[in-house]
């Protein structure tokens, strides 16, 4: 699904990311872990196509493209979903205005009919309904005034609309609010499958004993420098990153 | 005062010494001599050039260099007329009323040419204009040829009226400056959308002057669609004075016109008075707009609020100017102005000069501005949804001037407006 | 005790009430004739024996200035100021320097006294000789200090340890013959000659004022300060201070201000030019206490101050903070131009006018290297018939990607006869850059006077204590050692302001 060789890449002038190696086949859940300031966050936008970072060398392929010739509506066409760690507020955009439009956008991408507002409606109430989710956050503007719960959920059901092969979740400080840890796993969970994915980039362990990853990254000074299964998240809840930063 | 010597303004005199014995009411003494008066202030003022703190950010260089003249007496009977919006409507052709064209309905709301009807104007026309201060008012107040006079009397709710001017194809550059006389006597409500447009190719001046007269209780909703040609220019200047108790919703949207000033001159005049004033500026390429608001405060428990905001793209240039001045007397003032602009391309220029002149303390005013350009951060979240970056860039401009739109009640007026926003749109794609 | 609680003490013994620092000094002074013309501009020149280039410097400002129009914008109102029936030119007379403190002259020594500089540095003032090379009493921290009597530097202490970092600080009169090369580099590059009315006059007549130069790297140990201080009657005031820092350096300076009480208005049109290069940050601190006129409005200091800094050098910061509290008219708007990228420019001011004061203050940033950073924090009170305007402009050149601009400015009112006016000017040009402007109105409400005095204070001290926490945020910027001064400052300004 998702092929990094390679991959450096730079911001403001700075190196962040070193040479990143990563596999990630169809069906899997990768966990990518480590200390504040590794570039976990920074590879998190980078494949989402934020603009301000700056590539330096390396590929990356996503189901068959490569990746990073793509702008970010077209990644996101393409099947990639970002959940980001502080989803933006968008005040004056109305939530339903908003999950239609981006919805329709990737649905036309794909070839396939766009939904009108009464077909989005039926939709996304159902979504809702299954998310525990009132009816009046469609009509809010997007993400304002939302607490952190509510954020997460609405970035739950986007990913339920949009129904992405890979689903990447920045979750870097993540580990205070168990309801909101909880609504994300159920989120990823619910969508998992023999032709989807997910990278999960966190920092503390406790997500993961929501979403059991098959495999464990570790993310330091720009390099991953272990990979292992599950056990490998407990060890380093353990034991802290330590171990790892001496031999990097 | 200074002032540009070339061209325009010497013309302009010329022209009023020229017609002076054949515009309207001049065998009116009172109306004669205010027009004389007018165009002595004219002289003595000019056209207002940049070194004038009032018009530091407008240049109007673009209108001194060139001569106007009157339009001429159309006989074309037929224009491509909107369809109707509200059950009254007054439509004003190159400044003149045209009643063939307009449905000025029952007889509740007097409603008229002021043409038609110049001696019921006397002690009205000129009680609130200021000519000596304002050299366009003052150009106004010497070569107006018509507008419209509409009282509504005590109590009367007068529902919604159309004022629509617009300025028709000419061969020559030409300027008109229509006159138009508002009042609401006590407790009488009334919504006026105002619209103003003009052929895409004629190099015109719209000059006109508003004297509005909003008596105690009384509530006027004021919606201006300004939309006029690409050549065109306009200086409209409002005067409202409104009494205890009153109201004054002005909401003004600038989308065309080469150079374009609206002057909202306020005066709350009585206690308890109320003045809500709002707008949009949508700049393309080549426009200039400036709003200039001036509030006074001249008695105590009134409120205010004003909320503008400006769109940039192309090299254009937008100004705000809002000076709040509260008096001595005007205790317990409640006021507030916002200003904000966004900046969508890197020759626009914005200037905001947010004024504040404050001689009573027990007053709540304060004022905000801000400028920037769109959010990177929500515009990569709305393309990381999917959505393509015109269409993301779309939404959060219309986000940006959803609350100040919201100001409007629901109705036709609002959706006149947001149709005038959806044009400037597909004029921009 | 430290040197500020002995200043506002020291003062509050000398004087009861009112203006404390509105006594005279009787000093034989020397005079230039009254007026002013070419003649004049040589004669000052002559008398500081200035080389050639200094000389042509002035005269070429002088000639620009007789061209030039007074301004007249300002939003303050003052009768029109006779440029020719001043003294350009007074010196306190003492040529041979003192073996000890008993050979000064007593009124010099009883003024310093009273301006409450301490007795150690009253003897470095003083020039007697090796007054510099004891420590201070109290092992408090010392103060360098140059005190210009009306128009000429008497003394400048500390000067020879703060040489040894390599750091200069003296008189500029000292300065053009000692380092003639720096005066020459920077002299008028912040702020030209043609820059304006006031700027012009005091390029051709400027007298003393202080220079400072930080050398790469070194940051200045002490604080450095300025009095200043106009004695002789009808004289004008024409300092013209230049500090540079260098690459990497920083230093904070502090310029202090009194005057005695006189009947006629006395002019005070300084120049200072601040330039700050890569990396360096410059401070600059001014507690002003000038003369406001008696109540009624007569005599007092007319300011007109030309304050600019040029962030020339990559990541440079000035911070300028005022306190403002008395002067018959002000006019001055210390300015950033934020040329190097990343440099950051703050102005903190408080503006008091009582009685009948009139302020017309503010500064000006300029925008023009890449994220360039601007904070302005306004804060105006205005009592009595006092009228306070904050004028301001934000300019951000389309060079200027990516900068940032935060205004807050925000007026007090106490009392309904006096005025509060806000007139700020930006002017964005770059889509990038971010400009936010916030003004608020308030007052000091009956409910929250009651409230204090029902805890116990006073009405004076309740309107102190409310005062002060209007201003917090501009009065934590100052020096530690004004800050108090200060904050005492405020509460004396507005004595019988309220009621």
């Amino acid at each position: 699904m998702l092929k990094i060789e390679g991959l450096t890449a730079e911001v403001e002038g700075k190196l962040i990311l070193r040479g990143i190696d990563l596999d990630l086949p169809p069906g899997e859940v990768h966990a990518i872990m480590g200390p504040n300031g590794a570039g976990k966050s920074t590879l998190a936008y980078l494949l989402a196509g934020r603009e301000d970072y700056a590539v330096t060398g390396g590929t990356v392929r996503f189901a068959g493209q490569d990746l990073l010739a793509l702008a970010p509506e077209a990644r996101a066409a393409a099947g990639l979903f970002l959940a980001f760690q502080h989803p933006v507020e968008l005040p004056g955009v109305g939530n339903a205005l908003f999950l239609r439009t981006a919805l329709n956008a990737i649905r036309r991408a794909r070839g396939e009919d766009e939904l009108d507002a009464m077909q989005f409606l039926k939709l996304v109430r159902e979504r809702m309904r299954s998310l525990a989710m009132p009816e009046d956050m469609l009509k809010r503007s997007a993400n304002v005034g939302f607490s952190g719960g509510e954020k997460k959920r609405n970035e739950v059901l986007q990913m339920a609309l949009m129904r992405p092969k890979l689903a990447i979740l920045d979750e870097t400080d993540s580990g205070l609010d168990i309801d909101a840890l909880r609504i994300v796993a159920e989120g990823v969970n619910a969508l998992r499958g023999p032709d989807f994915s997910a990278l999960v980039i966190t920092h503390h362990q406790r997500l993961l004993d929501y979403l059991v990853p098959d495999r464990v990254h570790v993310l330091i000074g720009g390099r991953i420098v272990q990979s292992g299964g599950p056990e490998l998240a407990r060890k380093l809840e353990a034991e802290g990153y330590g171990f790892l930063q001496a031999a990097a | 005062m200074s002032k540009l010597t070339p061209g325009g303004a010497e013309a302009l005199l010329r022209r009023y010494e020229g017609l002076s014995s054949r515009l309207p009411g001049a065998r009116l003494p009172w109306l004669a001599s205010l027009r004389a008066a007018a165009a002595a202030a004219f002289r003595a003022q000019g056209l207002p050039s940049r070194r004038a703190e009032a018009w530091r950010y407008t240049d109007l260089r673009p209108i001194a260099e060139v001569e106007f003249a009157e339009p001429l007496l159309s006989v074309t009977a037929a224009l491509p007329l909107p369809a109707q919006r509200l059950p009254r409507r007054a439509i004003f052709v190159d400044g003149r009323f045209r009643e063939g064209l307009s449905e000025l309905g029952d007889n509740a709301v007097a409603l008229g040419s002021l043409a038609a009807d110049l001696p019921a104007a006397e002690g009205r026309l000129g009680r609130l204009a200021r000519p000596e201060e304002h050299p366009l008012a003052a150009l106004n107040t010497a070569l107006f040829e018509d507008g419209l006079t509409v009282t509504v009397p005590a109590g009367i709710d007068a529902g919604g009226l159309e004022l629509s001017h617009f300025v028709l194809a000419a061969e020559r550059p030409l300027a008109c400056h229509p006159r138009h006389l508002i009042r609401l006597e006590a407790g009488a409500r009334l919504l006026l959308l105002e619209s103003a447009q003009g052929d895409v190719a004629t190099r015109y001046l719209h000059n006109p002057v508003f004297e509005i007269e909003i008596a105690e209780g009384a509530s006027l909703v004021h919606v201006r669609l300004s939309q006029e040609g690409e050549a065109g220019f306009q200086l409209g200047t409002i005067y409202a004075r409104i009494e205890a108790g009153g109201t004054y919703d002005n909401f003004t949207l600038n989308a065309g016109g080469r150079l374009v000033r609206n002057e909202i001159h306020t005066v709350l005049a009585g206690p308890e008075a109320a003045c809500h004033m709002n707008g949009a500026q949508l700049l393309r390429d080549g426009q200039h707009a400036d709003t200039t608001t001036v509030l006074d405060h001249a008695a105590p428990d009134c409120r205010s609020r004003q909320t503008y905001k400006t769109v940039l793209s192309g090299r254009s240039r937008g100004v705000f100017q809002g000076r709040i001045h509260v008096h001595q007397v005007a205790q317990r003032t409640d006021g507030y102005q916002m200003n904000q602009a966004l900046l969508l391309s890197p020759e626009a220029e914005i200037d905001s000069k947010p004024q504040l002149e404050i001689y009573a303390d027990d007053v709540k005013c304060s004022h905000g501005a801000t400028v920037g350009a769109l959010d990177a951060d929500q515009l990569f979240y709305l393309r990381a949804r999917g959505i393509p970056e015109p269409a993301a860039r779309t939404m959060l401009i219309d986000a940006f001037l959803q609350d100040v739109v919201d100001t409007i009640a629901e109705g036709p007026a609002r959706d006149a407006v947001a149709t005038a926003i959806a044009d400037w749109w597909r004029g921009q794609a | 005790m430290p040197a500020v609680t002995e200043t506002v003490e020291t003062v509050q013994a000398a004087t009861e009430g009112a203006y404390k620092w509105g006594f005279e000094t009787d000093i034989e002074m020397e005079f230039a004739p009254k007026g002013l013309n070419e003649d004049i501009v040589r004669f000052i020149s002559a008398k500081k024996n200035e080389p050639a280039w200094l000389l042509e410097w002035r005269l070429k400002a002088f000639a620009i200035w007789q061209k030039m129009a007074e301004p007249l914008w300002a939003a303050v109102s003052y009768p029109p100021i006779d440029y020719q029936d001043a003294y350009y030119y007074a010196a306190p007379k003492q040529t041979t320097k003192p073996k000890s403190l008993d050979e000064v002259d007593p009124e010099l020594l009883k003024t310093y006294a009273k301006l409450g500089i301490p007795l150690k540095e009253q003897a470095i003032l003083a020039g007697v000789e090796g007054a510099g090379d004891t420590p201070a009493d109290g092992g408090r921290m010392p103060i360098a200090v140059d005190a210009v009597f009306d128009s000429v530097s008497v003394a400048t202490s500390y000067k020879d340890r703060l040489a040894k970092e390599g750091i200069i600080f003296c008189a500029i009169s000292e300065a053009v013959h000692e380092h003639p090369e720096l005066v020459r580099q920077y002299l008028g590059t912040v702020v030209p000659q043609g820059d304006n009315f006031y700027a012009a006059l005091n390029s051709a007549v400027f007298t003393d004022g202080s220079f400072v130069y930080i050398p790469k790297g070194v940051r200045c140990p002490m604080e450095l300060s300025t009095y200043f201080r106009i004695n002789a009657k009808s004289t004008g005031q024409f300092e013209r201070t230049l500090i540079i820092a260098d690459e990497g350096s920083t230093v904070s300076y502090l310029e202090g201000c009194t005057a005695p009480m006189r009947d006629e208005n006395q002019l005070h049109a300084a120049v200072v030019e601040l330039v700050a290069l890569d990396d360096a940050s410059i401070k600059y601190s001014t507690v002003q206490n000038w003369y406001p006129g008696d109540a009624e409005g007569r005599g007092g200091i007319f300011n007109f101050v030309t304050k600019r800094a040029q962030c020339r050098g990559r990541r440079s910061k000035v911070s300028w903070t005022q306190v403002e509290t008395g002067s018959a008219i002000t006019w001055k708007y210390p300015s950033c131009v934020l040329l190097g990228d990343d440099s950051v420019g703050e102005f903190y001011s408080v503006a008091i006018t009582n009685n009948r004061q009139q302020a017309d203050t503010g500064t000006k940033m300029i925008h023009v290297g890449k994220r360039t950073r601007s904070t302005i924090i306004s804060k105006g009170i205005s009592a009595g018939r006092g009228q306070n305007t904050y004028r301001g402009l934000v300019r951000v050149a389309p060079t200027a990607s990516a900068a940032r601009n935060f205004t807050q400015c925000d007026s007090l009112l106490i009392g309904d006869q006096c005025g509060a006016h806000t007139v700020p000017y930006i002017e964005n040009r770059c889509m990038s850059a971010r400009t936010e402007h916030e003004a608020t109105t308030s007052r000091i409400a009956e409910d929250q006077l009651f409230y204090c005095r029902q805890r116990g204070l006073s009405e004076e001290d309740a309107v102190g204590l409310i005062v002060n926490g209007f201003c917090r945020e501009v009065l934590k910027e100052l020096p530690m050692e004004f800050a108090v001064e200060a904050q005492k400052l405020l509460q004396i300004s507005l004595e019988g302001s309220v009621g």
